[in-house]
């Protein structure tokens, strides 16, 4: 089901506006991530698309019908809560034949098809618990079962794996992925976590202040931020900023100056901007055009490499090492890094001053951040 | 090996001084509270001994073991000359006026709570305060205002007239109750509800209420009780036999002092105690969890 937001308004006190003039368009089949830090109008968001609130000002249309107004029972949608939020008083079986008892299933047809369901999530054993006697990732996946039984045209995940440990929240992100590869359901899914939305994601909305900052793919929202908000809060470690100042057609940092490529940015005398680079771009030694010498402040190992948080400029930026390299905390280290491979924003509006790139330095760009 | 018998003469926590020093504390908490509560207990074992007693000697030390007290079940008491009614019309009158009551305040608090917990409408806030202050009024002040509005409405000597009174001084507090459990029900569930294709009326009573159980039970634990302890209120509208309950049916008996018959009195005292104690075995679990699990915030 196709979903469109259109200029939508959310305010709950008259004063702020917790979803400001919202522009979304979800197509058919895709898998969108809301991404944002608590507080920035995700689960709002969500809450409408489910028919919870009513938006104050602009429409919804589910595949081109406009459905403010529809109640969410008709909304033919299911949704996965951050708190799972299970009917305690009900087993699992009639938990997940719930919404199908709503839409008057009879009754055999109903049982078989929320067993189905609960195998499809891998719960077949523990159709006859109480919410309360199951962990919490096997009651996450009764409320996923829940969510898909009635086959809804539209999935909603708020935050599903925010309460799951490390190693179950990766194997239930593989979980969803393949049920909805499978079921082929338009999806959205809340996250603050940039991995989760990175690695299940066909789209991911970025948002901040009830606004969506960049609505793209993960590897462009990775290799084209749009401004400062998105570098930062896409990959980890997060990209090293420094700011600048454009001096003609170089880059000033304190006292150094660096070339910077004319064709990939709008290079503006005398403007303060601020210089990023992800810490994977990064090379040890002077081997690219831009270099910079550092002291090492930290070295961490993470098993396959090392981080090297390194002193530069009183910044403190970090690069990847290789397993095996050694250094003194306090010594000094050399590193490089390609013109392609920069990102340059606008100090003062914190906007990306990347030139629309051309089909070769797409790619060129891409490349470096594979490496 | 060395055997566990061998070893007690050395540990000090065997000898008996020392036993006894630990358990001290335990000894006078426990001496005291059995000594407070003797007349208590005390009253309770007259009671049942006197309902038994053909004579009491001194009004203390039984005589001879007799059913005499308890012919109230089968025939009707005759006092000061005149026939009281049966203590069945009585027993019948009182379950109704319990189970009444019952039935009223949960119907309305559940709805009430409700809506102070979920809703926002103007004047929410200013309704929580208010019937907290209406729960202080002591229902005696209100004795004779109440009187000329049953009057008025015809439904002086009607216990369905003390029944609405009753409820209506009890509904706050039911209600304060109950808001306190819809408040820990979360928002969530009720959202997981609508989307799953219910209505909001439907949310409510499928999915709501179940969570709400433990204080529903508590309240018409709380409901029937007061409800069957009742008395001022009938002792003061009601004014016919076939309306009289136990409580008023055994202020009759006692409101000369010079013909009281104790043994009758007693063993009609202990009948009304019955259905209570038996409510209370079979809710006692209940009533326990509405104290740990009635919160209340506004």
């Amino acid at each position: 089901m196709k979903v469109e937001l259109q200029n939508i308004t959310k305010s709950f006190d008259k004063k702020t506006n917790t979803i400001d003039n919202m522009n979304l368009t979800i197509e058919d089949g895709e898998f969108v991530a809301l991404l944002g830090p608590s507080g920035c109008g995700k689960t709002t968001t969500m809450l409408m698309i489910a028919g919870i609130y009513k938006p104050n000002e602009g429409a919804i249309y589910f595949d081109g019908e406009k459905v403010n107004d529809l109640e969410p029972k008709d909304r033919e949608i299911g949704m996965v809560f951050q708190s799972y939020a299970l009917y305690p008083h009900m087993t699992v079986l009639n938990n997940i034949a719930f919404p199908l008892k709503q839409q008057k299933v009879p009754k055999k047809e109903r049982l078989e098809r929320a067993k189905e369901a609960a195998e499809m999530v891998q719960l077949g054993h523990l159709l006859n618990r109480k919410p309360s006697e199951l962990s919490g990732g096997q009651q996450q996946r009764v409320a996923l079962a829940r969510a898909i039984v009635k086959r809804p045209k539209l999935l909603l995940l708020d935050e599903p794996m925010s309460n799951l440990d490390a190693s179950l929240r990766i194997e239930m992100r593989a979980e969803i992925s393949r049920l909805q590869k499978k079921l082929g359901i338009t999806t959205i899914l809340i996250t603050h976590d940039q991995e989760e939305a990175m690695t299940l994601a066909d789209r991911i909305a970025l948002m901040k202040d009830g606004r969506i900052v960049q609505f793209d793919t993960p590897m462009n929202l990775y290799n084209e931020p749009d401004n400062v908000y998105v570098a930062k809060f896409i990959g980890t470690p997060p990209m090293n900023l420094v700011e600048g100042k454009i001096m003609y057609n170089k880059l000033q940092i304190d006292k150094q100056t660096y070339p910077m490529d004319k064709s990939r940015f709008h290079l503006e005398h005398g403007k303060e901007v601020i210089l990023g680079m992800r810490p994977y771009d990064i090379q040890l030694g002077w081997t690219e055009e831009i270099r910079f010498l550092g002291k090492i402040e930290l070295l961490e190992s993470i098993g396959h490499s090392k981080i090297i948080h390194a002193n530069v400029f009183g910044k403190r930026l970090q690069l990847f090492a290789k397993q095996d390299f050694q250094a003194e905390i306090g010594a000094e280290v050399r590193f490089s890094v390609q013109p392609a491979a920069i990102h340059l924003f606008d100090k003062k509006t914190g906007k990306s001053l990347r030139k629309a790139a051309p089909y070769g330095d797409e790619m060129f760009v891409k490349d470096a951040a594979l490496q | 090996m060395e055997t566990a018998g061998k070893s007690v003469p050395t540990i000090p926590g065997n000898t008996f001084l020392y036993q006894l020093k630990r358990k001290l504390p335990y000894i006078i908490s426990y001496g005291i509270l059995a000594v407070t509560t003797l007349p208590v207990i005390f009253m309770y074992l007259w009671l049942i001994i006197q309902s038994f007693a053909s004579n009491m000697k001194y009004g203390l030390i039984p005589e001879g073991f007799s059913l005499e007290n308890w012919e109230f079940l089968w025939t009707n008491i005759v006092y000061k000359g005149a026939e009281l009614p049966s203590i069945w019309t009585a027993t019948w009158n009182s379950l109704f006026f319990a189970g009444m009551l019952t039935v009223l305040e949960v119907l309305i608090g559940v709805m009430a709570g409700y809506a102070l917990s979920r809703l926002t409408f103007p004047g929410r806030e200013q309704i929580l305060k208010i019937t907290m202050i209406l729960h202080a009024f002591p229902s005696i002040a209100l004795l004779i205002a109440t009187f000329y509005i049953l009057n008025f409405m015809s439904l002086y000597d009607s216990l369905f007239g003390v029944v609405l009174v009753k409820t209506a001084l009890q509904i706050p507090m039911t209600t304060w109750i109950i808001k306190g459990f819809f408040d820990d029900v979360s928002w969530d569930l009720e959202w997981a509800g609508l989307i799953d294709g219910c209505s909001r009326i439907k949310v409510w009573f499928r999915i709501v209420l179940p969570q709400v159980k433990p204080g529903i039970a508590s309240v018409s634990i709380f409901s029937f009780l007061s409800g069957w302890s009742e008395f001022l209120l009938l002792y003061t509208f009601i004014v016919s036999n076939e309306n009289v309950t136990l409580a008023s049916f055994l202020q009759r008996l006692t409101s000369d002092p010079n013909m009281v018959n104790y043994g009758v009195l007693s063993a009609i005292s202990l009948f009304y105690l019955i259905p209570v104690l038996v409510f209370f075995i079979f809710t006692q679990k209940s009533l326990m969890k509405a104290n740990v699990g009635g919160v209340k915030k506004v």
